[in-house]
Parts: C-alpha cells; sequence; structure tokens
C-alpha cells in the first residue's frame, strides 16, 4: 500500500518544539487580544447534584438490561453458583482473571495477565471476569478504573465476553456522584452495554469491536 | 481553516441542495435517519428533571473557558507534561499535519489506526499524511463505509448517513480487499452481516498497528485528562493497543476540572445518540499504560471565531449533531451540499467563521437556513445558532445588484413622502410590472412571486375615506 516513509531521526519529544514553541506564543496571544475586554461569564451549577431514587440496584439492573446485557441481582452467598452457571451457558471455559478478584468469583482454571498477555493471546481466550470501580443506575453504566480485581484496559476490550460483578455497594444513583467517586489520574473506561453501532440505516447491532456479549452479576 | 482542500471548488448551496432534493433515495435515507434519531433524543432528554439547569451549566461553562482559554491551555499543558505526555501546538492545517507525519515517522511505522475525528478531517491528515508514503486506516464503521467508498462524511455523528445497506454491501464487496482483508464471499446486505465484516477486516489490524490518532470530546485542565465517547470499541482499540497515541484536538475543547464532566457526560449522549450513555467512553491522563502520548492542539481558524463577539458562541460545540437531526434544511437537502466536514445548522456557522467567505460556498452558507430555530432549541449547549446567521449574513459581501436595491430601498423608506410618491407611481404603473423581474433582479423572482401592487396604499386610502367613515 505505502512507500517506506524514511525514520525522522529527532526523538519524538522534540519533533514540533522549533516552530510549535512560535505558534504556542501565536496562539496564546492571539486568545488574549480576542477576548480582551469580554466579560467574565459565571458558572450556575443549579442541577441535581445527587438524584433521588428509591431503589438504586433495581434501577441500575434494569437501566443495564435496557442495553441489551444479561443482568442478574443475587445474594453475596449466591455469586459463586450464578459465575459459574453464567460461564456454562456461554460455553466459556477460559476466562482471564485480573490480579485482586476475589477468590470465590473467580472460576476453577483461571487465566492470569502475568507475564502480560498479548493481544493474539487476548484474542483466544473465551471472555474475562472483573470487578468493578463504579455503578452507576440512572445511566446503566459500570465504570472501570485499573483497579484491583479490574486488570488493564485491553483485558474488558479484546476477548468476546465480559462479565463484570457489581458490588451494590459500588452503584450511585447518578452521574455526578460517580464521577466525584473516580479518581482522574486513573486510566477509566465507563461501559454502557455490550459495544455497538447504528451506522447502517440506524438499525443497532450489538458487538461490533469490544465485547459482544456482556453479562452483569449485581451482588448484594 | 486551510489544508482540507476538501469542497473549496464547490458550487455554493442552493445549487448542491438543488441537486440533492432529486435525489429520492437520499430523500427517504435522511428523512428516515434524522426522525429516528430526533424521537430518541427528545425520550432520553425528557427523563431528566433537570435537563434546563444541565443545559444552562454547560453553556455557561462553555463560556467561561473561553473567556480564560489562555490560562486553562497552559494549565493543561502543564497536567499533560507532568503525566508523561507531550504537547504541541499547530497554529494551521498545515502545521499540525506536519507534526503528525513527524512523530509517525519518527516511530519508523508506515501505518496509522485512527479513531473517527472531525479535527483530522478538517486539516485534511488522512490526505497529508499519505503523501508522506503513510496510510491511515479509518476504523469507525461509517468511517470505514466513507473512506473505502472514496466518498465524504455527510453527518457528523453518522457519517454514512446517505448510504443504505445495499450500497454499503457492494462497497465492502468491491473495496474490501484493496484496503486489507476481503469481505466474506457470501456477504448479505443484514446490518449485523456487515458489521461482522467490519469486525473481521479490522481486527488483525488493531492487534498488530504500533501507532493511533485520534481526536477528543473532552480536555480537562486541571487534571490533563482526555475524554473520548464512542460506541463501537474501535476507539478503545486505537486507544490502548497501540504503542504511540497521537491526539489532535482543537483549542475549544476544554474544560475547567473534572467537575465538569458530570455536565457534559449527561448532555453529549443524550443529544447526540439519543442513549442515556454511549456505549464507551475512555478516559486518559498523559502516557497511560505504558504507552508514548502526543497531544496537538489545534488553532486552525479557531481563535478568529474567538475575536468575533456574536460568532464565538459557535466554540461551544460539542459536535453531538442534535441540530442536523431537527433541521428541516439538512433533512432535505443532506450534508454533502454544505460542502464542509461540518453540515447542517452548526457547519452553516462554523465553516464560514473558520474558512472566511471568499469562496461561493462559504459565502452561501449563512443562507442555507429557513431560520426556524429548532436548532437552538436542540442545541445542548444553547447556541443561538440563528442569532449568529443573521449576523454572518450581515459580513459576507453581496451582490452588486442587491446592494444597489437596498441602498435605493434605503432612501425610499427614510422618508414618508418619498415612500407615498414611489407608492403612487407603483399603483398607477401596476398593470405593467412583469411577472419575472429582468437581469440581476432575477434572482429574487426566480424564488419569489412579486406582490400585487393595489391601486391605491392603505395610508392613501384612510385620508380619502377617514378611515372608512366616509
Amino acid at each position: 500500500m505505502t512507500a517506506g516513509a524514511p525514520a525522522d531521526p529527532r526523538p519524538a519529544a522534540e519533533i514540533g518544539t522549533g516552530t510549535s514553541a512560535n505558534s504556542r506564543e501565536r496562539i496564546l496571544a492571539r486568545i488574549r487580544s480576542a477576548v480582551a475586554g469580554a466579560p467574565d461569564a459565571p458558572i450556575t451549577r443549579s442541577y441535581r447534584t445527587s438524584p433521588e431514587a428509591t431503589d438504586v440496584i433495581g434501577l441500575f439492573a434494569e437501566r443495564v438490561a435496557d442495553y441489551r446485557a444479561v443482568v442478574h441481582v443475587v445474594d453475596g452467598s449466591e455469586a459463586a453458583a450464578t459465575i459459574r452457571a453464567a460461564m456454562a451457558r456461554q460455553g466459556a471455559v477460559r476466562l482471564v482473571v485480573p490480579d485482586g478478584l476475589p477468590a470465590e468469583w473467580a472460576p476453577d482454571d483461571p487465566v492470569a495477565d502475568d507475564p502480560r498477555l498479548t493481544a493474539a493471546e487476548l484474542d483466544a481466550v473465551d471472555g474475562v471476569i472483573t470487578g468493578c470501580a463504579v455503578g452507576i443506575a440512572e445511566t446503566g453504566t459500570i465504570v472501570l478504573d485499573a483497579g484491583p480485581g479490574q486488570g488493564r484496559r485491553a483485558l474488558t476490550l479484546v476477548p468476546d465476553y465480559h462479565l463484570c460483578v457489581v458490588r451494590a455497594d459500588q452503584i450511585v444513583a447518578g452521574v455526578p456522584e460517580a464521577v466525584a467517586r473516580l479518581d482522574p489520574a486513573r486510566p477509566l473506561t465507563w461501559i454502557s452495554g455490550p459495544s455497538a453501532t447504528s451506522d447502517i440505516e440506524l438499525n443497532r447491532v450489538e458487538g461490533v469491536h469490544g465485547p459482544r456479549t456482556l453479562e452483569v452479576v449485581v451482588v448484594r | 481553516m486551510s489544508g482540507a482542500g476538501t469542497f473549496l471548488g464547490m458550487p455554493a448551496f442552493p445549487h448542491n441542495a438543488a441537486a440533492a432534493v432529486q435525489d429520492s433515495q437520499l430523500r427517504f435515507n435522511l428523512r428516515k435517519a434524522t426522525h429516528t434519531i430526533r424521537g430518541k433524543r427528545a425520550a432520553v432528554v425528557g427523563e431528566l428533571p433537570d435537563w434546563a439547569e444541565l443545559r444552562r451549566a454547560g453553556k455557561e461553562i462553555k463560556d467561561h473557558t473561553l473567556r480564560h482559554l489562555d490560562r486553562y491551555l497552559l494549565q493543561l499543558e502543564e497536567a499533560v507534561t507532568a503525566a508523561g505526555g507531550h504537547v504541541h501546538w499547530a497554529s494551521d492545517a498545515k502545521e499540525a499535519n506536519r507534526i503528525v507525519a513527524d512523530l509517525v515517522k519518527a516511530t519508523g511505522e508506515t501505518s496509522v489506526v485512527k479513531v473517527k475525528s472531525m479535527a483530522t478531517q478538517e486539516i485534511g491528515l488522512n490526505e497529508a499524511l499519505q503523501e508522506e508514503g503513510i496510510t491511515a486506516y479509518e476504523t469507525d464503521l461509517a468511517e470505514l463505509i466513507v473512506q473505502l467508498g472514496d466518498d465524504w462524511p455527510s453527518h457528523i455523528l453518522v457519517p454514512a448517513i446517505h448510504r443504505n445497506r445495499a450500497e454499503i454491501r457492494e462497497i465492502f464487496q468491491e473495496k474490501m480487499a484493496e484496503w486489507g482483508r476481503a469481505a466474506p464471499e457470501e456477504l448479505t446486505d443484514e446490518p449485523r452481516a456487515l458489521a461482522e465484516a467490519a469486525r473481521l477486516h479490522l481486527r488483525e489490524r488493531f492487534l498488530s498497528t504500533k501507532v493511533a490518532v485520534s481526536g477528543a470530546n473532552f480536555m480537562i485542565a486541571e487534571t490533563g485528562t482526555l475524554v473520548v465517547l464512542e460506541s463501537e470499541g474501535n476507539g478503545r482499540m486505537c486507544l490502548t493497543l497501540p504503542e504511540t497515541l497521537i491526539s489532535v484536538v482543537g483549542v475549544e475543547k476544554l474544560l475547567p476540572t473534572w467537575r465538569d464532566l458530570e455536565v457534559f457526560l449527561q448532555l453529549l449522549p443524550r443529544s447526540s445518540t439519543g442513549e442515556r450513555m454511549n456505549p464507551y467512553t475512555s478516559t486518559w491522563t498523559g502516557a497511560t499504560e505504558g504507552q508514548e502520548f502526543h497531544l496537538v492542539l489545534l488553532d486552525n481558524g479557531r481563535t478568529d471565531v474567538l475575536a468575533d463577539e456574536v460568532g464565538r458562541q459557535a466554540l461551544r460545540c460539542i459536535r453531538c449533531s442534535a441540530c442536523l437531526n431537527v433541521c428541516p434544511v439538512y433533512e432535505r437537502a443532506g450534508g454533502h451540499a454544505y460542502g464542509s466536514v461540518y453540515p447542517g445548522p452548526i457547519g452553516a456557522i462554523l465553516t464560514p467563521q473558520l474558512r472566511g467567505t471568499a469562496s461561493a460556498i462559504d459565502a452561501s452558507l449563512p443562507y442555507a437556513s429557513s431560520l426556524c430555530g429548532a436548532c437552538f432549541e436542540a442545541c445542548p449547549v444553547a447556541i443561538d445558532i440563528p442569532e449568529v446567521l443573521v449576523h454572518l449574513r450581515g459580513k459576507v459581501r453581496h451582490a452588486r445588484a442587491e446592494r444597489l436595491g437596498m441602498r435605493a430601498a434605503g432612501w425610499i423608506f427614510d422618508r414618508p413622502s418619498r415612500l407615498a410618491r414611489v407608492q403612487r407611481l407603483g399603483g398607477r404603473l401596476r398593470r405593467f410590472v412583469p411577472g419575472r423581474l429582468p437581469g440581476p433582479l432575477s434572482a429574487w423572482t426566480d424564488t419569489r412571486e412579486i406582490p400585487d401592487i393595489p391601486a391605491e396604499s392603505f395610508r392613501d386610502w384612510w385620508n380619502r375615506t377617514d378611515g372608512g367613515a366616509r
């Protein structure tokens, strides 16, 4: 397809530092003259910061299911059995298990990400099982922050099946509470249902490049 | 808006629109698509009791950011650098393309995968990289359809909205093999089968490509965090698997604080796809999980827009496309008629400001609207698009005949006595007024009826009959 491009001999960090430095000053100067004398714009925050929700767990389960994900709400004592039954239904045997996942949730024959699995190895496993950082009831969203039991971002992306366990105390009512709980320094992935596209005549098709099946177990 | 030589030779909007409305397939596709998204959006916006308050906060946060843009850009630069990323500044398209090409060359690679990005389309990055011997592979399904079909995007959110399933199947079967893995022999035109073909076509590329190029929906000045919203997972593939990530982002995409996301992660998905939340949102701060990260901050005309007191509100735009989906003009003319990567109402105010109004297409854009105001109502950051359209109409250079006609009209309306004299003359000569005006004035009568001229003006009648009493 392409002719070979000669490698630029400079280290990447230095690229653009010559003209770019001039552009930096030019852009900043243009901004300053453009807004000079403009009035300050105060910000009013009269929107809801903690929505009233009587049954956040029920709402969360309902909203996740709306995205055509499979949802189970179970007591702690049933979690392990629910996970095993889900794997059997999916026909998933080899699941990647990130560091820090509670032992009772882990399958008998876990695939560890140590040494780091290559993308091709991830592509070949049956799926992945993780915990999460936060669940949002109003939008049916799960947020992963690469913390314990979640692993790096590629683990929940390349395999075709993602089984996610959400503890009831991780579920908040709305988006503002979730943003407040999360640490921006960590890489975050917000997941709302399986991957989807509506690019062809606006017909929603689940399962494009991310996992085609998302299964969620909410543990009370 | 230099660099994208995209549509600059295009004829003006009315010409393009006149051709587009003859295409019944296009009109059918557009009507179906815009009405579907419109309905979904209304439903999920109606779910939130505080939509008006969120919209107000969104508008004010953006206005505040633009007012202090210099300060917030410096804060962002510091935070990204502290987190191990590299920040580059680009005044225009040419410079941005140069920086990206050099960064790719420094890795020794000759191909990149791309996340759907308006900014890189605006600067014509794919074409610029091609000239340097670097192939850019689009990975969003619709962008892939557009790229394989050697076509232009026609919608901000669903760029291939003008293509139906049969056309897409044809494009995949004819073109996929040239770009990589061929389409399956037995490919049907079922959306599910087409999406599967795209998954297979791109899978190998995702797992092996070393460099990715993205845009961003938001940048957080306080923390140096970048945010990308998407649906398919191609964005996550590009953002997480390659060793080097280069993000090209317009300077107006800033938000001051992490907390501000609580507003925009509610406004954008609901306005854009009509979902409570889009399937995937990724946030990352600087160099993440061992990646090398470069941020290219792009001006390319944005500071010109910022200098216009009325027009600067266009920089609040979060590229949701809600205005396209409610616009009666867009629904009939389609995206290509606007001659820019930014179609629809937002394109009609953004393009002439970014590119200027020297070309026929750009000078016609402020008129590509009936000023009905549906776009203003739908906009999640309350951009008063009709106000900016009218403002830009005043700035466009008008035809000589129009300028003379307006000056003459101004002179007549200036004094009641002059107006009365002209009205009496018109009344006496009304039998000689043609149905169509001659010469340059024909532009007026091509699209309008000449009103019937009465024998007597209302004012004369009132004076003659004392208001009908005599």
